[in-house]
C-alpha cells in the first residue's frame, strides 16, 4: 500500500506543476460556466413551468460541474498510458513490483484530484460571489454538505475506475484511440454532462439512473443543491458504492485476464 | 512489432519513391494527396480501433443534437426560436466547423511540432509551410462527421419552414464559407500563439469548441452583452445570428446576405500573427 501512496504523491506534485495552464483552463472553464447558464437561463424564461428544477439548483449545479471538471471530464485519459502499450514501454510498467492495475488507478486518482486542487478553489470563490440566482450559495446543513462530499469522492472513484477498465481494455485493441473515443462520447451524454439529467424526458431518466454513468456527477451535483434528498439520495449514494465495487472488481479481473495474454509491441 | 516495422519501412519507401520519381517539382494537390493516403494507410494497420472511433466521434456530435432535441421535448421555444430553427442554425455551425477541422487539423496538432522540434524539419523543405502543416494531420473519421453534419443540415433544411429562395441559399452557403474561414483563423491563432508559449493553449477551446458548442443555438438568446461581443469583438454573430434572422424573415435587407464574408476578413489578422510567429521561431532544440 505504502508504494501506491508514495507513487500518487509523486504525481500528485507533478499535476501541481502546471500552474499557467491551470489558469487558461480556469479561463476557460468561466466561459462554459456563464454560457451554460444563460442557455439554461433562456430557457427557463421561455418556459417556467417545464423547468425541472429552481434557477438556484441549476446555477449550483453548473458551477459545481466546472470547478471539479478534473474528476468527472471523461475527455482526460492518460495519453502516457495509452501509448505506452501501442510502443511496447508497457513492458517496463509490468516488470515493476507493483500490480498494474493499482497503478493506473492511483495514478488517475492523483491526477484528477492535483488537476481539480489548482481549479476548484477560485470558481467556487467567484461563482460565491456572483448575484442570485447566477451564483451558488452554501449548501442547506452540514448532513447535506458531508453527503456531499461522500456523494463528490464515490462519483470520483466510478470515474477513475472506468478510465482504468479503458486502459485496460487497450491491451487488447492495441490502438486506444477507437474505444477511447467510444467511452468517452457515451459517457458524455449519459452521465448528464451535455444536459444536466433532470432535462432528460422521465422515461429515458429513469434507465439511466440505473447505469454506472449516472454514478458519476449526477448525484454529487444534485445533492448539493438539494435536488435529490430523502429516499432519492440515498438510493443515488447505494448506487456508486455499487458501482464502484462492480467496475473495480471487473477492471481487476479483466487486467488478469490481459496480462496472461498480453503480447508486447517492440520497435 | 512486425506490424508496426513493417508499416514504418513502406511508408519510407513510398515516400522515398515519389521524391526520385518527381525529380522535377511535383504540384501542391498531389504531395497533399500523398500525405493524406500515407496517413489512411497508417491508420487501418488498427481496423478494429478504427471503426470503434468512427463509431465514437459519430456520437460526439449526435449527443449534441440529442441534448437539442430533449430540451425541446421540454421546451417547445426559447426566445422564440423553434426546434426546426435551432436545428437550422446548428447544422449550419455543425458543417462549418467540420469543414475548418478537415482544413486546418494540422494547425489544432501543431503546439506539438513545435515543442517536439519536428518544425524544424519543415522550415527546411522546400515547400510553403502552411501547406506542409495542413497535411501533417488527416483524419478520415473527420469525413464521416463532414457527412454527419451534411445529412443534418439536410435535415435541418427539410425540418424548417423557410421559404427558400436565390438570396436564401446564398445566404446559407455564404454562412458556411464564412464560419469555415472564422473557425480556421481561430486554429491558425492557436498554432501562432504556440510559438511564444510552446504549449497549446487551453482557453483558445473556447473559440474552436465553444463556439461550435454554443453555436447551436442562435447567439440572440444568450442576451445582450454576450451578442454585442460576439458581433464586435469576435465577428461570430456575423456568420450565425444575423444571417440567420434573415433566413428567418425576422430582419430583411439586403446586406445581411454578405455579413458573413465581411467575417473572413479575420483571416487577415490570423496570417499576419502566424508570419510574425515564424519569423520569430527558435527553436526548442528537442
Amino acid at each position: 500500500m505504502k508504494k501506491y501512496i508514495s507513487f500518487f504523491r509523486l504525481r500528485m506534485v507533478m499535476g501541481l506543476q502546471y500552474r499557467v495552464a491551470a489558469l487558461s483552463g480556469i479561463v476557460t472553464q468561466f466561459f462554459w460556466g456563464f454560457m451554460e447558464i444563460f442557455a439554461l437561463y433562456a430557457f427557463y424564461e421561455s418556459n417556467p413551468e417545464a423547468y425541472p428544477m429552481t434557477m438556484e439548483a441549476t446555477c449550483a449545479y453548473v458551477w459545481l460541474q466546472q470547478a471539479f471538471l478534473a474528476f468527472f471530464d471523461v475527455w482526460i485519459l492518460d495519453g502516457e498510458i495509452t501509448e505506452s502499450v501501442v510502443n511496447g514501454n508497457v513492458a517496463y510498467e509490468l516488470c515493476r513490483p507493483l500490480h498494474i492495475y493499482d497503478m493506473w488507478f492511483a495514478r488517475g486518482m492523483a491526477n484528477r484530484l492535483s488537476r481539480a486542487c489548482l481549479r476548484c478553489i477560485p470558481i467556487l470563490l467567484v461563482a460565491g460571489l456572483l448575484p442570485r440566482p447566477y451564483g451558488i450559495s452554501l449548501p442547506a446543513d452540514g448532513l447535506h454538505f458531508g453527503l456531499f462530499v461522500l456523494s463528490l469522492f464515490l462519483g470520483l472513484t466510478v470515474v477513475v475506475a472506468s478510465c482504468t477498465l479503458v486502459y485496460v481494455f487497450s491491451f487488447f485493441t492495441i490502438s486506444a484511440d477507437g474505444i477511447r473515443i467510444l467511452f468517452t462520447s457515451m459517457s458524455e451524454l449519459l452521465m448528464g454532462a451535455v444536459i444536466p439529467l433532470p432535462f432528460f424526458p422521465e422515461k429515458i431518466q429513469r434507465v439511466l439512473e440505473l447505469l454506472p454513468f449516472a454514478a458519476m456527477q449526477n448525484a454529487a451535483l444534485q445533492i448539493y443543491s438539494g435536488n435529490l434528498s430523502g429516499n432519492e439520495m440515498q438510493r443515488a449514494l447505494c448506487f456508486q458504492i455499487f458501482w464502484v465495487v462492480m467496475l473495480i472488481a471487473g477492471g481487476k479481473m479483466l487486467c488478469r485476464a490481459a496480462e496472461k495474454k498480453v503480447m508486447i509491441q517492440g520497435g | 512489432m512486425k506490424k508496426t516495422d513493417r508499416y514504418k519501412g513502406e511508408n519510407r519507401k513510398k515516400s522515398g519513391g515519389v521524391k526520385t520519381e518527381a525529380g522535377t517539382k511535383i504540384n501542391a494537390f498531389r504531395l497533399y494527396k500523398h500525405y493524406i493516403s500515407v496517413i489512411i494507410r497508417s491508420k487501418m494497420q488498427y481496423k478494429k480501433s478504427f471503426f470503434m472511433y468512427s463509431l465514437g466521434s459519430f456520437l460526439v456530435s449526435f449527443n449534441v443534437f440529442v441534448g437539442i432535441l430533449f430540451m425541446f421535448c421540454r421546451f417547445s421555444k426559447v426566445r422564440g426560436f423553434t426546434y426546426s430553427e435551432v436545428l437550422l442554425c446548428y447544422s449550419i455551425v455543425l458543417t462549418a466547423f467540420s469543414l475548418a477541422e478537415i482544413f486546418a487539423r494540422g494547425f489544432d496538432t501543431f503546439p506539438k511540432m513545435v515543442r517536439t522540434g519536428s518544425f524544424d524539419r519543415l522550415l527546411l523543405r522546400p515547400r510553403s509551410i502552411v501547406l506542409q502543416v495542413l497535411g501533417s494531420q488527416f483524419e478520415i473519421t473527420r469525413f464521416g462527421r463532414l457527412l454527419q453534419a451534411v445529412l443534418l443540415l439536410g435535415y435541418g433544411i427539410w425540418k424548417s419552414d423557410v421559404r427558400w429562395n436565390f438570396e436564401k441559399a446564398v445566404t446559407v452557403v455564404f454562412m458556411i464559407a464564412g464560419g469555415t474561414a472564422l473557425f480556421s483563423g481561430f486554429f491558425v491563432i492557436y498554432a501562432s500563439l504556440s510559438f511564444f508559449t510552446l504549449e497549446g493553449l487551453e482557453f483558445m477551446n473556447i473559440f474552436t469548441n465553444g463556439l461550435k458548442e454554443y453555436g447551436k443555438y442562435p447567439m440572440g438568446i444568450y442576451g445582450k452583452g454576450l451578442l454585442w461581443i460576439m458581433t464586435f469583438l469576435i465577428p461570430f454573430a456575423l456568420v450565425q445570428y444575423y444571417p440567420l434572422l434573415y433566413l428567418l424573415e425576422r430582419r430583411s435587407g439586403i446586406g445581411h446576405i454578405f455579413l458573413p464574408l465581411a467575417a473572413g476578413l479575420f483571416l487577415i489578422p490570423c496570417y499576419l500573427l502566424w508570419r510574425y510567429g515564424v519569423r520569430h521561431y527558435q527553436s526548442s532544440g528537442s
